[in-house]
């Protein structure tokens, strides 16, 4: 097993949703309460990563960031490290792969409130803060959850991106899914058993987490 | 709600914990060293005798030749670069990535492979295969993609040579890398496959099948070259020296290199 695998995965897991989640909030309530021209490609735009090959990201990040793009040299240049083959490279990867599966359920969430009750909010004098705060938040809670969830689940996962974008760097970009496929090049097999085994428990354990919650929140709400 | 209150502290418990053990231990980490793949097992071991010897750690990195250059022209932080070729590292001299044009550390084999119960028999000449293929039995025979990985243009070489190339090409499977295309000959997706003989000595690789080693001059020599980049510190310079060494000879010709004099 290797421990420092888990750990990298763990943080990217964190990281993305550290940065996710408030913009997947932000972002998803506002395209469940606001209509406006264009929506549907912008509802598109935010999918794309849930469809698209992530080669296809790993791609265009290392064409705009590499060594040898003007772009990534300015980067290199102030940050003294390029962008791809550092744990920050990936963290930026994954946070865009994963914008479906923090807005998508955060914006049903918001969208299942009723008009009425946000109405209700404001009659009672509540500012647009402690609505949002008191009203919304709460009762959009379980899919926030729900998505956070996903998102770190679904990080953990993430395999071609993570070769792509990070390389196989130990405790830096090198994850546990990476782990698993470097093992197997070894003929490790064992190492590799325990890795799959490992991320195959917490894939099981998170589903029936957003399944236990979702239940749960169905009940309550009749 | 409690059960969703225990889920959001679970959940913050989880990325607390992550951010509080922050991953910068990177000030004193031991140099990364890219290494080709077939090199997996006798770079471990001298690795870890460096280590013993020298009281110094490198950290190995190992894939195609091909993707490394490639990485390490895209930015990514190597010091030492063990190439399956000479191209490879030829291309980031060339493109003023390196210190100099480094050396020639060892010499590749390539072999024949067949997993049990394969109907493929190996020999030097690939009669064998040759048999099997006008037989029509073939299945899929593996060898590392010609593109990115230097056995496989020596793979390519040799099929070549047989006259087998032009009839194998819709049978074959291509492995990114040598260790891939040995994972396909072996896993009983393939009838057997042309792979760096370094790989059939390993330990994991264990008794899986029968080989035959194919005669040097049947292919272009796969000499491996290495090159410290130009972010090379004293220690990659170290084990760079070390890689040289009698110790390291050894331990190079018991995994099924050739060294030069």
């Amino acid at each position: 097993m290797d421990w420092t695998a888990l750990r990298v995965s763990l943080w990217l897991g964190a990281g993305t949703l550290v940065i996710l989640l408030p913009l997947g909030i932000w972002f998803g309530r506002f395209l469940a309460i606001r209509t406006f021209r264009g929506k549907l490609l912008v509802e598109a735009l935010v999918t794309v990563p849930l469809v698209l090959p992530p080669t296809v990201l790993g791609f265009y990040l290392l064409v705009t960031f590499g060594a040898r793009s003007p772009l990534g040299q300015a980067f290199q240049a102030v940050a003294g490290q390029a962008l791809p083959f550092s744990f920050a490279g990936l963290l930026f990867a994954s946070a865009i792969a994963n914008i479906p599966f923090v807005v998508q359920p955060i914006q049903r969430g918001f969208e299942a409130i009723p008009a009425n009750v946000r109405d209700a909010a404001a009659c009672c004098g509540l500012t647009p803060w402690q609505r949002f705060l008191r009203i919304e938040v709460p009762l959009a809670w379980p899919s926030i959850l729900t998505a956070a969830i996903l998102t770190f689940a679904h990080t953990l996962g993430e395999f071609g991106v993570v070769l792509m974008v990070g390389g196989n760097l130990p405790g830096e970009t090198r994850t546990l899914s990476v782990a698993i496929y470097d093992r197997m090049q070894a003929f490790d097999d064992r190492s590799a058993g325990v890795m799959a085994a490992t991320l195959l428990a917490i894939a099981v354990a998170t589903l029936t987490a957003t399944t236990a919650l979702s239940r749960r929140v169905s009940r309550q709400r009749g | 709600m409690s059960a969703l209150r225990a889920w959001t502290v679970g959940l913050f418990a989880i990325v607390a914990s992550t951010v509080a053990a922050p991953a910068q231990e990177a000030a004193q980490r031991a140099p990364r060293v890219a290494a080709a793949a077939n090199l997996n097992f006798a770079l471990t071991e001298i690795a870890k005798q460096f280590e013993r010897s020298e009281g110094a750690r490198v950290e190995l990195v190992f894939g195609a030749s091909g993707t490394l250059t490639r990485q390490i022209q895209d930015g990514a932080p190597f010091e030492l670069f063990l190439a399956a070729d000479e191209e490879f590292p030829n291309q980031l001299a060339a493109a003023g990535l390196t210190r100099d044009t480094g050396v020639v550390y060892a010499v590749g084999e390539l072999v024949i492979f067949a997993p049990k119960g394969s109907p493929l028999t190996v020999d030097e000449r690939l009669e064998g295969l040759e048999r099997l293929l006008k037989s029509g039995k073939i299945g899929r025979f593996a060898i590392a993609n010609p593109e990115v990985a230097p056995y496989g243009r020596a793979a390519e070489a040799v099929l070549r040579k047989h006259g087998l190339w032009e009839t194998i090409r819709p049978n074959l499977v291509l492995g990114d890398s040598i260790t891939q295309a040995a994972q396909f000959a072996t896993t009983g997706n393939a009838v057997g496959g042309l792979v760096a003989y370094s790989l059939v000595l390993a330990p994991g690789f264990g008794n899986r099948g029968t080989y035959a080693v194919i005669p040097q001059a049947d292919h272009p020599p796969l000499r491996q070259r290495m090159v410290l980049l130009k972010t090379a510190g004293p220690v990659a310079a170290r084990f760079f020296a070390y890689v040289r060494s009698e110790t390291a000879h050894a331990i190079l010709r018991k995994h099924g290199f050739a060294v030069p004099q």
